[in-house]
């Protein structure tokens, strides 16, 4: 079985989408049922991944799976080509298993077309997936275009008030992007059909570090795929379809968008961007790293000042991710390690957070700060977990959030951006800033809103969905060496790969610089 | 063997969650859950006392206990370890010691309160953050039990969140800790790049101190590595143990429960930036720089905090600025090398302060109680509403009285041996100043003047409560008093362990000296840190000291109890001067103006500025544009076979006639 692990991890969701299609459109509760079973079933096909310690000692991609599927001449294919390492692993876990807590998410909060949602859920969740275990690039395109199509009618049909806004404008932003990288990626195969390089079971993911493209070419492409994955992270400033994005979301669109969606951003640095140009990630790093401890205090100010919970919570999202990014940027094995398992972390508690404004929602349809206050009283259970998750995101020391953040910190501080570092590390303040802020509007005081005071605590069904993030958020702050283990040797290679041609380049760099010197003396 | 380390904090940590989870549905009884409380921390201080008295037999004086790895990313390695040596060993008995003491008390005085269990899964927990921050035996195992403590605090001080000025007295102290805590994340991450800069990659304590001499002469932005290290240090310090400029969230912090009070905000939570310097001395020996300005910030925060405690009228508010000031004591000791004496301080402030709180706990209980039978709305905590209690509750009298005696520095209580000591060291030391001496003089008389103000106002004199309530006043149970007699008696006898040589007549010698010499003696012996100076100018000084404390003494006792129409009389003569201190010297308004609303403005101008006018005026701008170039276009797609014909014709005209001229 392990030979199909990934492509039965993939496609099973499809099938699932096929059944659902044959069931009567009023099945609704048949619907959820089928739609949760099929997701947990991906869970646990996908689960032996975690226990394989394969990763923990090698930096190799495993569980490859190879199709031909376009081929132009010798060279130029395009190939059904997948696997994972210590880079993938973790985030294709987090999709598997965030799915079913946004499926369980569900039950009451979806009532109009479900068979529609639950549908595009499963399209969905094929799109992520694919797009975590492409090694070929046109793979990960079509994967990419394949998770925007189900995110836009999500928001578009099943949003708030402003859903067609907020759905266009998250279309136009990603479409934009995708362009400029689907132009890029076909110059990358272009040029590695030019330079003649054979590429055996065609050009993928693993041979980037043979590839040598020239330093100004490096320079526009490496924007091309800069911007589109910056408008997925999001950057600041390219940002702003994300509260928009996210407040009209359902719960179940938000938990995904934030958990997972965001990730593709980061990721497609990571695994893309950065060892395809290793030279233009050098010129670009300080102005990324500019821009993503911008993106952490700009995103909390501006998180701070909200009115509307899921807004606020959208905001502190770009404030996370500029710590993944300086983390990625630092290009050192505790930056990288601390922004992957970062994005792992925000996937935990921001999902967490959402799917607590979601039960916020689902009993008051308001998700205003002011509607609420002094709710500690009536719904102690859900004070709990929602403090839990607060200072999760706050970054406690003992919870997640600390661990991602610290290596980050601690990373960055190491690296050439140890001034961006003392910047970033107010967002250490402004954090615990606006989450206390709004816990302490929503959560405490008196209730003076009559409305709040015959509100029901959660329901086992709740409890549930809340169980597993919260173990999650004390395993990774307690022992996260669970999940840096099997990151490091990937993680090892790709800093090797990359800092060894940044190094050459420099060196070249020199050399050119005494030979012009030389020249100009004579 | 020290393998079982890791029981000191579990007990309580295993208390939190029982009563966390249990409490409230399943327990439900108050004598069990307090029993669970009080008797965990009771196990922890048993465990404590085995291997306090181990150590003192042992010859090697550190030992680590590590568990397990804790993150494990290259370079750095990290794990949950513990480390007991003389510092956190005595640490470990004032905080289970004392810990017990209070947690008894809060059996009796959270008696009948809702959240009860809540209260002890609180308590439990800080008790077990407070043991990780001791015990911990690398800066980030610390910076747990540091960020521990913070939450606890925040968690306690909004026990009653109904109240607004309780969740932002809450909110208040846990945000300006994280202040504190971005310098201690900078000193950190400033200390393990340049200790690994020289190959040493680590962040444990033991390591730490054997590789500092590494660090001599290493320089960042133009200054050494080991002064920004310890000054990002020392911010967290500040913010943690209430000192300018990070200190007004600790009166604030007096909405928590009592008990919370005398065990967070007086004896243990505080006085963790005190430990935290003592625990990296071999850093901050390296830096006179940071030690000068360690010792200034302390000194003025002890003048700065006790003139605020001359006018106030609530008895917690007086006692949290007496805290804040005499944490300021301890900075000095700390500042000017006297590392002993400021631990010393701070296991003596320990005993006396928390007896202070206590007893003011019980005077508050008692006047809740009567003013509640009476259904009177009176304010239980003022001052004024006091007086002649002496009769009334002369246990919690007798206590506090001695505790003020000790905190005053009269001879041979506990308080005089500590202060004196700091206050000697502040004049004699290498690294010893002597305007920072005047400056803590001053605020050695101011102390005492204000504390036995505060014991007048109490205890004696009229009884000025209102008449329906007055004779409703009661002495509290034994379980209220009996902490406070324990405490009081600490108070009294707890200086004799570190007797100075100047007046040991009988050759008892200074035990604590002896027994901290293992953490301290190192790095003041390299880097030239002592008190040099005769014994008669030692005995000449202490009598000075004396004196001083009687003055003070003396003052309050004309002031409060001969002549009552003094203070008023006074008031009224300096109104602005009454006026500024009685608001604090407007520290929280100036705050307010300059960080808070310029933070919330810049928020606001963020979002309804940059985000909405020019991020998305631009993307909208880019669609409109968009959409108008295609509605012009669109004419030319109008389907129309004349404007076709049109078009076809005009454009062959236009390529002839460019052909032609070309």
């Amino acid at each position: 079985m392990n030979d199909h692990l990934l492509s039965l991890m993939t496609f099973f969701p499809l099938v699932g989408m096929l059944i659902i299609l044959f069931l009567p459109r009023e099945a609704d509760r048949l619907i959820k049922t089928v739609t949760l079973v099929v997701t947990i079933i991906v869970f646990f096909i996908s689960l032996p991944l975690a226990f394989d310690d394969v990763f923990a000692t090698s930096s190799a991609m495993h569980y490859t799976e190879f199709v031909n599927w376009i081929s132009v001449g010798d060279y130029f294919q395009m190939n059904y080509n997948v696997g994972i390492d210590g880079i993938s692993l973790w985030l294709v876990l987090l999709t598997t298993f965030i799915m079913p807590i946004a499926i369980l998410s569900t039950w009451h909060a979806i009532d109009k077309n479900t068979k529609g949602f639950m549908a595009l859920a499963l399209l969905l969740e094929t799109g992520m997936l694919g797009a975590f275990i492409s090694l070929d690039l046109f793979l990960f395109y079509v994967f990419w275009e394949l998770m925007l199509v189900p995110m836009y009618f999500m928001i578009g049909i099943w949003g708030g008030k402003n859903r067609i806004y907020a759905a266009v404008k998250f279309f136009i932003f990603t479409a934009v992007g995708s362009l400029l990288m689907l132009v890029a990626i076909i110059y990358v195969y272009y040029y590695s059909v030019q330079a003649g390089v054979p590429f055996e079971n065609g050009f993928s993911v693993v041979h980037f570090a043979q590839m040598d493209i020239p330093a100004h070419l490096q320079t526009w492409l490496f924007a091309a795929f800069a911007f589109s994955f910056a408008i997925k992270v999001p950057m600041f400033p390219v940002h702003t379809w994300l509260p928009d994005a996210h407040t009209e979301a359902p719960t179940a669109g938000s938990v995904i968008l934030a958990a997972i969606l965001l990730k593709m951003g980061t990721y497609g640095y990571v695994r893309f961007a950065i060892p395809l140009f290793p030279e233009a990630t050098m010129q670009f790093t300080p102005f990324l790293a500019l821009l993503a401890v911008i993106g952490i205090i700009y995103g909390a100010l501006v998180a701070m000042m909200q009115d509307d919970v899921k807004k606020l919570v959208a905001y502190s999202s770009v404030s996370h991710l500029g710590f993944v990014m300086l983390g990625v940027f630092a290009m050192n094995l505790q930056g990288l390690s601390g922004g992957l398992l970062q994005m792992i972390n925000h996937g935990i508690s921001t999902g967490a957070l959402f799917l607590i404004v979601g039960f916020l929602y689902e009993r008051r349809h308001t998700r205003l700060i002011a509607d609420f206050g002094g709710l500690s009283k009536v719904m102690p259970v859900f004070a709990t977990i929602f403090l839990i998750v607060t200072f999760s995101s706050i970054g406690l020391p003992g919870t997640n959030g600390f661990v991602g953040e610290f290596l980050i910190l601690v990373g960055a501080f190491e690296s050439e951006l140890r001034i961006f570092t003392v910047f970033a590390t107010t967002g250490v303040i402004l954090a615990a800033v606006y989450m206390l802020w709004m816990f302490q509007r929503v959560m405490m005081g008196k209730v003076t809103n009559p409305k709040n005071e015959n509100l029901k605590d959660l329901s086992a069904r709740e409890v549930t969905i809340m169980m597993p993030l919260l173990i999650f958020i004390f395993w990774i702050g307690i022992y996260p060496n669970t999940f840096l283990d099997k990151m490091t040797p990937a993680l090892e290679n790709m800093i090797k790969q990359v800092k060894g041609k940044q190094q050459i380049a420099m060196m070249v760099e020199d050399m050119d610089q005494t030979v012009t010197q030389v020249t100009v003396n004579d | 063997m020290y393998d079982k380390l890791w029981l000191i904090p579990f007990f309580p940590l295993l208390g939190a969650i029982i009563n966390g989870l249990l409490g409230k549905r399943f327990i439900k009884n108050e004598k069990v859950i307090g029993a669970i409380g009080t008797g965990m921390l009771f196990l922890s201080f048993l465990v404590s006392c085995k291997y306090f008295i181990q150590l003192l037999g042992d010859s090697v004086k550190s030992h680590q206990n590590v568990i397990a790895s804790w993150m494990s990313v290259g370079k750095l390695q990290v794990d949950w370890g513990f480390l007991l040596d003389p510092l956190s060993a005595l640490m470990i008995m004032v905080v289970t010691g004392v810990g017990t003491l209070i947690h008894l008390y809060s059996i009796g005085y959270m008696h009948g309160e809702e959240g009860f269990y809540r209260y002890f899964s609180y308590l439990n927990l800080f008790v077990f953050s407070m043991l990780m921050l001791v015990l911990g035996n690398n800066a980030l195992v610390m910076f747990v039990g540091w960020e521990g403590v913070g939450l606890c605090s925040y968690l306690l001080i909004g026990y009653y969140f109904e109240k607004k000025s309780a969740g932002d007295a809450a909110k208040k102290a846990f945000v300006m800790n994280r202040v504190g805590d971005f310098g201690f994340l900078l000193g950190l991450f400033t200390l393990f790049w340049a200790l690994g800069s020289h190959g040493v990659w680590t962040i444990n304590f033991v390591e730490i101190t054997e590789n500092a001499h590494l660090l001599s002469g290493d320089m960042i932005l133009g200054a050494s590595v080991t002064t920004v290290a310890t000054l990002c240090f020392f911010l967290g310090a500040t913010g943690k143990s209430a000192q300018l400029p990070l200190f007004t969230w600790l009166p604030d912090a007096m909405e928590g429960p009592t008990p919370v009070s005398a065990l967070i905000h007086a004896a243990t939570m505080v006085t963790a930036g005190v430990y935290m310097i003592g625990r990296m001395n071999i850093l901050f020996a390296m830096s006179p720089t940071t030690m000068f300005v360690v010792a200034l910030v302390g000194a003025l925060t002890a003048i700065f905090a006790a003139t605020i405690g001359f006018a106030q009228n609530d008895i917690k508010r007086v006692l949290a600025y007496s805290t804040v000031s005499q944490l300021g004591f301890m900075f000095v000791a700390m500042g000017v090398g006297a590392f002993t004496a400021g631990i010393f301080h701070l296991m003596t402030h320990a005993f006396f302060k928390a007896c202070l709180f206590l007893g003011s706990g019980s005077v508050i209980h008692a006047m809740h109680h009567a003013l509640h039978h009476a259904h009177l709305d009176d304010d239980a905590q003022d001052m004024r509403n006091m007086g002649g209690l002496r009769k009334k509750m002369p246990i919690t009298w007798a206590t506090f009285g001695i505790s003020c005696l000790a905190i005053s520095g009269l001879p041979f209580f506990s308080g005089f041996f500590s202060k004196d000591e700091i206050l000697w060291w502040a004049f004699a030391s290498t690294r010893g100043n002597k305007v920072i001496w005047v400056i803590v003089v001053v605020a050695a008389f101011m102390t005492a003047f204000y504390m036995f103000r505060c014991l007048y106002m109490t205890f004696y004199g009229e009884q000025k409560t209102n008449p329906k309530a007055k004779d409703h006043v009661h002495e509290s149970p034994w379980v209220i008093t009996l902490p406070l007699v324990v405490l009081a008696g600490l108070a009294t006898v707890g200086g004799l362990i570190g007797i100075p040589h100047a007046i040991d007549i009988a050759h008892v010698g200074n035990k604590l000296n002896a027994f901290l010499a293992p953490v301290f003696h190192h790095s003041q012996e390299l880097y030239k840190i002592e008190a040099h100076g005769s014994a008669s100018t030692e005995i000449i000084l202490m009598v000075f000291s004396v004196a001083i404390a009687l003055a003070g003494i003396g003052f309050a006792t004309v002031m409060y109890m001969k002549d009552p129409s003094l203070p008023g009389k006074f008031t009224a003569k300096f109104p602005t001067l009454h006026r500024v201190v009685f608001n604090k010297w407007y520290v929280d308004e100036i705050y307010d103006t300059l960080f808070v609303n310029s933070t919330k403005k810049l928020g606001i101008f963020c979002w309804k500025g940059f985000d909405v006018k020019v991020v998305d005026g631009i993307v909208n701008g880019i669609a409109k544009l968009v959409g108008a170039l295609s509605s012009v276009l669109r004419y030319t797609q109008s389907g129309l076979f004349t404007n076709y014909a049109l078009t076809m014709v005009l454009g062959t005209v236009v390529m002839l006639a460019i052909f032609i001229l070309n």
